[in-house]
Formats: C-alpha cells, structure tokens, sequence
C-alpha cells in the first residue's frame, strides 16, 4: 500500500466543469465580456433596465453556448462580424441600393434571400448524399445548413438595425410578424438541428430536417412576393415591450425542436420498412439515433415552449390585463403542451417507443402548426399580429 | 414516473383484497384516466378557440338559428372556459394528478433516499453496464479504489458488508425525482391559482340568487341593485370608458349576454389622456394620467398609465387597454337638400341622440363617433408634391346615424375639412345602409374659396322652376339651332322634357333619368338618337343654369364669361355630386364647424388574488421540468469480494433508464479510472 485510501480518493476525482474549460474557452469568455461591456456602453442610452439584463444574460448564454457547443463560436462569431460590418456602411436606409456590400449580401433582404437559397440548396445537398451514399454531398449540406443559418440571423440582426432607420422611431426587434418569425423558425430549427447532428456524428438526419426547414422557406417567399409581407411596419402599442426579445424567440427553439421531431418521425417510419442489409439503411439514420434524438428534441422543445409560454402569460398580465384570457393562441399553445406533455408520458411511464411515437410527432407537428399558423389564419383573438 | 420500484409494489399489492376507496384512489391516480382527461381539455380547448367565445347572444342566434342556438347554449359553449362541465374536468384533473402525486410520493421517497446496497449479485450481472475485474489488491484498497472512482465521478455513496462482500451503494441526479414531484405540484398549483381566479365564486352567487346579470343598456344609476358587486369580494376582470377629466368608482364586468357593475374600494379619475402616433397614423403609445382617491390613503396616488405599463393599487390592476371619444363637443350646420337652401344649427356631443325637426320631417340623429385624424397612405405624396412624408392626413371626421320616424337607419361618415382625390379637392359625405358595408363617398366639389357654397347654390338653382324654365329654353334653343331646325313649338316641348328630366335627376339620380328616358323611347324607331339628344339637352341646361350661377358668382355678363377648364371640371363633379345627392338618402348634409375635442381612455381593472399561486405554480413548473429533463438519476453499485486465492473480485454495475447512451460514456469513464488505480489487472470480463 503506497498510497493511503484518502491519497487515492484525492487521485481520481474528475476534473470539475470549470477545470475542464480550455484556454479557448477562456478566450471565448473574455470575448464575450468584453463584447457585452462594448454593447452596454454604446447602447446605454438607449436601453431600459430590462433590456440592460436581458443583453448581460444574452452575452452569458452565447459564453456558455461557445463552451457547451464549440462549433457554434464559429457560427456566432461570423454572425456578429458581419452583421456588425453591414450596420457599420448603413447609415440609412438608401444604402440597401447604393452600397455594393448591401445590396448583394449584408442588407435583411438580401440575406434574407441568401438564407432562403441556401437553405434549399442545403436540402438538395443532403438529398444527394441520401440517394449516392456520397459522404462529401452530405457535408457540403452540413456547410451550406451552416451558412443558410448565418444568413438567417444576419438578416434579421441588421433587419433590427433597418427598422431603427425609419422615420418616426419605430425600430423593433424583428421578431414581429409571421414573415421575420419564419425567418427566425428556419434558422433556429436548423441550428438546433446542427447540434443534433454534432452530438451523433452523421449527416444522415439532414435531408429530412432541411426538408420542414425548405417548407417553411418556400411559404416565406410566397409570403415575401405575394403578400409583400417584408414590409417594415410598426408595431402597436402592445406588442411595444421587453418581453417580445424573450417571449418569441423562447418560443420558436420549441417550435423548431418539435418540427425536427416530426421529421425524425418520418424518417423512423421509412427506416423501419428498410431492412439492415438494404444499402439505404447505412445512408438512414439509425432507429436508435432517431429515437434518441427524438425524444431530445422533443423534451427540448417541451421545456422550453413551457418557459415561452409563462412568458407570454407574464407578459399577457402586462399587457391584456390577464395572465391567462383563453385567448385562440392561448388555448392552442395548451393544447400543443398537453399534446407533448402526454408523449412524454407515455415515453416515461408506458416505455412506449417506435412507431406509435413517430406518428405522434409527425401528428403534434400539425397541432404546433395549427397553433403557429392556423390560428392566425383562421381564428382571430388577442394575438392577431401576423395575419395572412 | 417511478418504473421499477412503483410497478413492483403495485403487483404486490394487487395479491391482497383491495377495499373499495382504494380502487378510487387507484382510478384517480391512474395514467390513463389522466390522459384521457388532457384530450378532454384540450377537445374542448379547440371548440373554446373555433367558436368565438363571448359575443352577443343575437350573433349566435344569426349563425346557428333557433334551434343549434338552444343547443350550444345549454351546452355553455359560447363560453366554454367558465362552465360548469369545464371547470368540472379541470378540477377532476387536479384531483387526479393530485393523487398520482401523492400516491407515488413514498416510493419517489425511497428511491432518493436507499441506496440499495441489498443488491445481489445477479441483478448486477444483468445490468447491461457491468464490469468484472480480479485485482491483485486487497479489499480495503478495492473499496477505495471504488469509493474514489465513484465520488471522483459525484456519487454520493452508502457502503454496506452483506456476508463477504462490500457493497457501495452510489447514487447522482436525485434532483431528478424532486423535478417529477415539482412538475406535477405545479400543475396543481397552477389549476388552484386559476380556479381562484375564475368565475367560480361568481357563478355561485349567482346559482343561489345574489347577483343578476343586467341584459339592458342603462345609465348607472338606474342599474338595480342585485346586479353590483361589492368591492373587493372575488376575481374579476372588467372594463371602464373614463372620458378625460371624470371619474369613476366601478367596472363593467361583461358576462354572457349581459355585465355586472363591480365596485371599486377607489375611485379613478381621469386627468389627461395623450396618443402618440407613428407617421403612418397607428397609435405608437397612449397613456393616461390617473388619480387614484382612496379613503385609506392620506394622499391621492398620481399615476401615468400606459400599455404595458399598468398601475397596481390594492390588490388591483389598473391596465391602458383601448380608447374612444368622449363626448366631443361639435358645432354643426345641416343644410337641407330640399331647394330651400334652408340651414339648420346643430349642437351635440358624440354619444348624443339629437331630435331634428326639419320642416315635416322628422329625424334622429346619433352622434356616434369622431376621428381627429385620418391618416392615408399616398405613395405619390412625396414625388408629386414634395410633402416631406408619404402619409397624408384628411383631417378630423364624424360619424352619425340618421334615423327617419319608421325608426329605418342610415349611417354617415363625414369629413370636416376638403379632401385631395385624384388632384381634386372635395366635401366627403360617406353613406351605407348596413353597418358591414364600406361607405360611398359622395363627392361634392369645393369652389373657390374651398366650401361647399357653390355647390349646394346650385343645387338649390335646380329647385327653382323659373330658372330651370328659361335655361331649358336657352338650351333647347341652341341645340335645335345647331342642328338647323326652328320650330319654336319643338323648343318648348324639348324644354319641358328638359324640365321633367331635372326633377328625376333631383330625386333619382342618373340612373332614374336613364330609366325614365327608357320609358319613353322605347318602341320609337330612332331610340338610341332620341336618347342621346334628350341627354345632351339635359347637361346643356344643367350648364346653361351653372353658366348663369358662375357669370352672377364673378359680376360679368354670361357672354362676356370666360369658361375654363377648372370650371367645366367643377361642372362635372357638381352633376355627379346632384345625382349622388339622390342617392344620399339624407334630407340634409352636414357641415361640421367647430369642435371641442375630447378622449376617453379605455381601462381594463382586473383583481386576481391567485396570480401569486399562479406564478409560484409556473416557477416550480419550469424548475422541475429542467430538473426532469436535464438531470438524471442513476445508480452505480461496486460489489468487492475477497477471494480464496488472496485476489479480490471486484463487480461494478450501474443503471440509468432515462439517458442510456450518456450513461455508457461515464461508467466506462469510471471503469477506466478503476483500471488505473486496480493496478495489475489479472482479469476483466464484461460477462
């Protein structure tokens, strides 16, 4: 006995969270602070007490994303350059057209377009590496879902930076309108599938997630030139609050997490006809992935649509006079939580799995689109604020 | 929520004879009564959001007619959110949850609390995460070895000697039970907070008689007395219109087909109402300055209100919800239409009936509503007159509605000041007959000096038999001379048709005069001929009668009369506008001279005492959801064993259903670190 017994407890605790952090992840910390700090002093005028906690908890989040996801330093990084870039040569709004770096790549629409390029572009990627078996075909998709993603956000970022060059101070944040939350729903659901397929090392999830992500682009276009929705437009007076910068994009992390659920559930249905010989079952994803990521996703999504959703009542009871008012959307958001909640239920409890789970996602997915969409479409209410 | 130990207690149970309130409790708790009620709810959810909850019985009854009408009704679903079977299965829900939770709650004790150490062998090997090593070492540094690699990992540990063998017991992410209990706590919660909120109290008052819904508009003073609500005695969500400069001490309560006065321990009154608006014309801000007189208080509380920024008195919510006129004052000027050119002085607020007594007529006029602003988009705005914005503000605008002695409506919408259409200025009349049309604009041209005078004088002008007489003649004459006929008998016939004409103008519009002229040529052999001469007869006197007017209006002599473009455009606005006035409906226009502006500020005042369980509830919901997802509870077990040959046996297991892809990683990080600190390693099996 070399060593006491106290000797070896002290040599095998494992390295905490903190000491596991890496010099980069220090360096991305620092970043972040300083970044933080940068923004607060410039804006300080402009912002209110809740705005001041809501930009110091945003820059804690993207610290904590960067350590927790170390691709998404890249991605957020990039974001932030460019967008600054693009605010920096947009003194008002004539420079969309005039300025070169705008009017093809940096203004919100321009992006925007990018976004809904490359986000099918993406699709057909991950479409060809699914039909070939080609692993380069699926990483150009990883790439493009990437960059269709940074496009994305970068619209809506300088889009936030647009709406504050219009006469009679009407900026916002773009997160509005049914046009920028599609926007919003595209690009989240496609970073949240980027993790997914981070965590699981394949590509093979991808076609179908790009494919709820490319639909969802094409009602966007049909939106952009049918309706014009693009349209900066000031908001009323109720929807004038902080609580719009937390509310809405709590929100859609749920919405996006539920519609890669779905798609999984369609994948899973197609992988179960396959047998495991079969060349497509090594270009499918696994029934095990698919569950995994699944039930993932889903319990993402529950959490945090949960959380948006006492948000909005929170809000609601700043607003509308009551925390809870059976408003349409109010409604169908219980019924989307009490559709996932009894998933997860029976996930838990019953241990049930496979197919019957597959289709109820597939199923919960219109249920969340009926909430997201129908209800603006058909039902009106409170929350009428993107019409169709 | 509980698989293993719950399921395992429940088959030992289900050997003994059950009583009967625990079959209850077993029902109630159960999994599937649980489900089917959430599809209940959210069922009735989706009626509560498909079926516009809350509207005027009549709109129901237009809808659904008599006989569906009863039907829902008795069924509450107008609103669904507060009926009794509603509230019946939330509270059920509740129940139901509430025994799942507690029944489950000792079990969920003892998987946090027992570490298990009573685990045998067997058990472990089945464990699909297990691992078997012969160490050289003894059983001390085995179980130190354990003992490290399990608290290096966060394992709280129990150790326990059961015969030869050591057992750890290590467990990590009990939180996660606690995020099971908290999740359904707060479902309970939240439902409490929200009955307490609803109008359950109110249904029962009214159930035993205390309170009656008033059906009928009355002033509040005449509301009965069972229809009021003491101060401060429940939930309640109401509303109240306070023009600026008054007060009030109650809110309305809208319930079914009729509201509730609930009384406020406060009275509220309105200094100032303000509204900001974007350039477009939407309301950008509006806010309130309120005094708060409370018997309690000493001092009033002075406050600004505004939405999103809401006052909190009491126990009481005082919200900036909408707002509306509140009685501006206006001066009025209703000019007959009936050639007396007769004016009529008006004075009322909005919201006033008004009796209008004009000649053997008789009319009531309701002032309804009026617009300071009315604010358009013109995109051409800024290219064509170098305006600095593209939105275009009309001006201040009211609506009425004009009532005959059958009591048959009509409403108008008139603008105060001219407006620009097309380059042209006009006086906007707006008439429909129904509420759910657009209006139709009655263009009248402005003149000279922008009124309407010139207007409305020759309209009075087609009144005048003598006038119109001689310029039939005027026209009828230069027509016929142009053509080349003289026949001083067919001047005087085409004049009296000329004079017919007129009057079907005057009462019908062009489209009586086209009807009327239909009459009389059809069967002629040259209809289409006639027509046209009979029209152009007609615009030819209206212009001889305009000529006249505008030659006297500007002293010269009809010859010496320059007529130019900008007057032959006014003498085409001016006859649409006389047969646009047919139609109008009204035996006057009005002209809208002075007004004294005043807003009302809408407020919504709600008192709801379960908001604090509510939240409360909400918090523990988001805690334990977290804790439920993102924590996992797993078990970790060493079982050390000497053996005959002086080598110790060492088995570790490990079990966690939640995350087993997560798990695999670290217990193979626990095996690796045991691997290291076993020293020489004779022997590892995985089976």
């Amino acid at each position: 006995m070399a060593v006491s017994r106290d000797q070896i407890i002290r040599d095998m605790r494992q390295p905490s969270y903190w000491q596991r952090l890496s010099w980069k992840d220090w360096l991305w910390a620092a970043v972040m602070v300083v970044a933080t700090a940068v923004t607060l002093i410039v804006l300080w005028d402009a912002m209110n007490y809740y705005e001041v906690v809501i930009t110091a908890i945003t820059g804690a989040t993207m610290m904590w994303m960067g350590w927790y996801w170390a691709a998404s330093k890249i991605y957020m990084s990039a974001v932030c350059l460019i967008s600054l870039f693009a605010i920096s040569r947009y003194p008002e709004l004539a420079a969309a057209e005039a300025d070169f770096f705008l009017r093809y790549i940096g203004s919100s629409q321009s992006a925007i377009m990018w976004m809904s390029a490359l986000f099918p572009a993406a699709t057909l990627a991950y479409g060809a590496g699914l039909l070939t078996g080609n692993a380069f075909a699926s990483k150009v998709g990883t790439a493009l879902t990437w960059t269709g993603a940074g496009a994305g956000l970068i619209g809506l970022l300088v889009r936030w930076h647009e709406t504050h060059l219009y006469e009679g101070g009407i900026g916002y944040i773009p997160v509005s309108n049914l046009y920028e939350v599609f926007v919003l729903f595209a690009l989240m659901t496609a970073l949240i599938y980027l993790y997914y397929e981070g965590v699981h090392r394949t590509r093979t999830m991808g076609f179908w997630v790009l494919l709820i992500i490319s639909a969802s682009v094409g009602f966007l276009l049909w939106y952009h030139f049918d309706r014009g929705a693009y349209q900066i437009e000031p908001l009323v007076p109720a929807l004038n609050s902080y609580w719009m910068k937390i509310h809405v994009p709590t929100n859609f992390v749920g919405y996006g997490c539920f519609a890669i659920a779905a798609m999984l559930g369609v994948a899973y249905l197609i992988r179960a006809r396959v047998a495991d010989d079969s060349p497509w079952a090594a270009r499918l994803p696994t029934l095990k992935q698919i569950d995994d990521v699944s039930y993932r996703a889903i319990a993402l999504g529950f959490a945090f649509f949960t959380v948006a959703t006492v948000l909005g009542a929170l809000w609601a009871a700043e607003a509308w006079g009551a925390y809870w008012s059976w408003d349409p959307k109010e409604s169908w958001a219980l019924i989307v939580w009490l559709n996932y909640a009894a998933w997860l239920h029976l996930r838990f409890t019953k241990g049930l799995r496979g197919k019957v789970m597959a289709w109820w996602a597939i199923i919960g997915l219109f249920v969340t689109t009926f909430a997201f969409l129908g209800v603006n479409m058909f039902l009106s209410g409170l929350h009428s604020y993107g019409e169709l | 929520m509980v698989q293993t130990a719950a399921s395992i207690t429940a088959k030992a149970r289900g050997r003994r004879k059950k009583r009967l309130s625990a079959i209850w409790l077993q029902f109630l708790g159960s999994m599937n009564l649980a489900i089917s009620l959430l599809v209940v709810v959210a069922i009735a959810s989706v009626i509560g959001t498909v079926l516009p909850q809350n509207q005027p019985y009549i709109d129901y009854l237009v809808q659904f007619g008599p006989f569906w009408f009863e039907v829902f009704r008795l069924l509450n679903l107008y609103d669904v959110y507060s009926a009794a079977w509603f509230l019946f299965i939330l509270g059920f829900l509740i129940l139901s949850t509430g025994v799942c939770v507690s029944r489950h709650m000792p079990a969920m004790w003892r998987e946090v609390t027992r570490y298990r150490t009573h685990v045998r062998e067997q058990s472990l090997l089945a464990l699909s995460q297990h691992q078997r090593w012969q160490a050289e070492a003894d059983t001390d540094t085995a179980a130190a070895v354990a003992t490290g690699a399990l608290q290096g990992h966060g394992y709280r540990i129990r150790t326990e000697q059961r015969g030869d063998s050591l057992i750890i017991g290590g467990m990590q992410g009990r939180s996660m039970r606690l995020g099971y209990i908290l999740t359904h706590v707060a479902v309970v919660v939240i439902a409490i907070g929200g009955l307490v909120d609803g109008n359950l109290p109110l249904k029962l008052m009214e159930m035993r008689g205390d309170v009656r819904i008033e059906r009928e508009n009355l002033p509040l003073s005449r509301v009965p007395s069972e229809s009021w609500i003491a101060p401060e005695t429940g939930a309640f969500q109401g509303s109240v219109n306070i023009p600026e400069g008054s007060n009030s001490g109650v809110v309305f309560l809208q319930l079914r087909d009729g509201y509730l006065v609930q009384e406020l321990p406060f009275e509220i009154v309105v200094e100032q109402f303000r509204i900001e608006h974007y350039p477009n014309g939407m309301p950008s801000s509006y806010e309130s300055d309120l005094v708060i007189h409370d018997p309690d208080l000493a001092e009033p509380i002075r406050q600004t209100i505004s939405v999103n920024h809401p006052l909190t008195h009491r126990g009481h919510t005082i919200y900036q919800a909408s707002f509306g006129d509140g009685g501006t004052r206006m001066e009025i000027t209703g000019r007959l239409l009936d050639g007396t050119g007769a004016e009529v002085p008006i004075s009322g607020r909005i919201f006033e009936d008004l009796n209008l007594e004009l000649g053997a007529m008789e009319r009531t006029l309701e002032l309804d509503d009026f617009q300071l602003l009315n604010i358009q988009r013109d995109t051409r705005a800024v290219t064509r007159t170098g305006a600095r914005s593209e939105f275009v503000n009309s001006g201040p605008s009211f609506n009425y509605t004009l009532r005959d002695e059958a009591g048959q409506a009509r409403y108008y919408h008139t603008y105060m000041a001219p407006v620009r259409v097309e380059d042209q200025w006009y006086y906007l009349h707006g008439m429909r007959m129904d509420e759910g049309e657009p209006f139709r604009y009655l263009h009248i041209p402005i003149d000279d000096r922008s009124s309407m005078n010139f207007f409305m004088e020759f309209h009075q002008a087609l009144h005048d038999r003598n006038r119109v007489d001689a310029a039939s003649q005027r026209a009828a004459d230069t027509l016929l001379t142009q053509m080349g006929v003289a026949n001083p008998q067919l001047v005087s016939q085409v004049a009296r048709t000329a004079d017919e004409m007129i009057r079907y103008l005057l009462n019908g519009g062009f489209g009586a005069v086209e009807a009327h002229l239909e009459s009389r040529v059809q069967g002629a052999a040259n209809a289409p001929m006639l027509r046209e001469f009979s029209q152009a007869v007609l615009q030819r006197t209206l212009f001889e009668i305009y000529l006249e007017m505008l030659a006297d209006r500007r002293g010269v002599t009809p010859a010496a009369l320059q007529v130019e473009d900008p007057d032959r455009r006014f003498f085409e606005d001016a006859m649409n506008a006389v047969s646009g006035v047919a139609e109008y409906g009204a035996p006057l226009i009005l002209q809208l001279d002075h007004f004294e502006y005043r807003q009302a500020t809408g407020l919504m005042i709600t008192r709801s005492p379960g908001k604090g369980i509510v939240y409360t509830g909400s918090a523990l919901l988001i805690i334990g959801i977290f804790l439920l997802f993102y924590v996992s509870h797993r078990r970790v077990w060493a079982m050390i064993t000497p053996k005959p040959d002086g080598t110790t046996d060492v088995l570790m297991g490990g079990v966690n259903q939640r995350r087993p892809e997560q798990f695999e990683e670290e217990f193979a990080s626990l095996t690796r670190s045991m691997d290291q600190h076993l020293g020489s390693v004779s022997q590892k099996s995985k089976d």
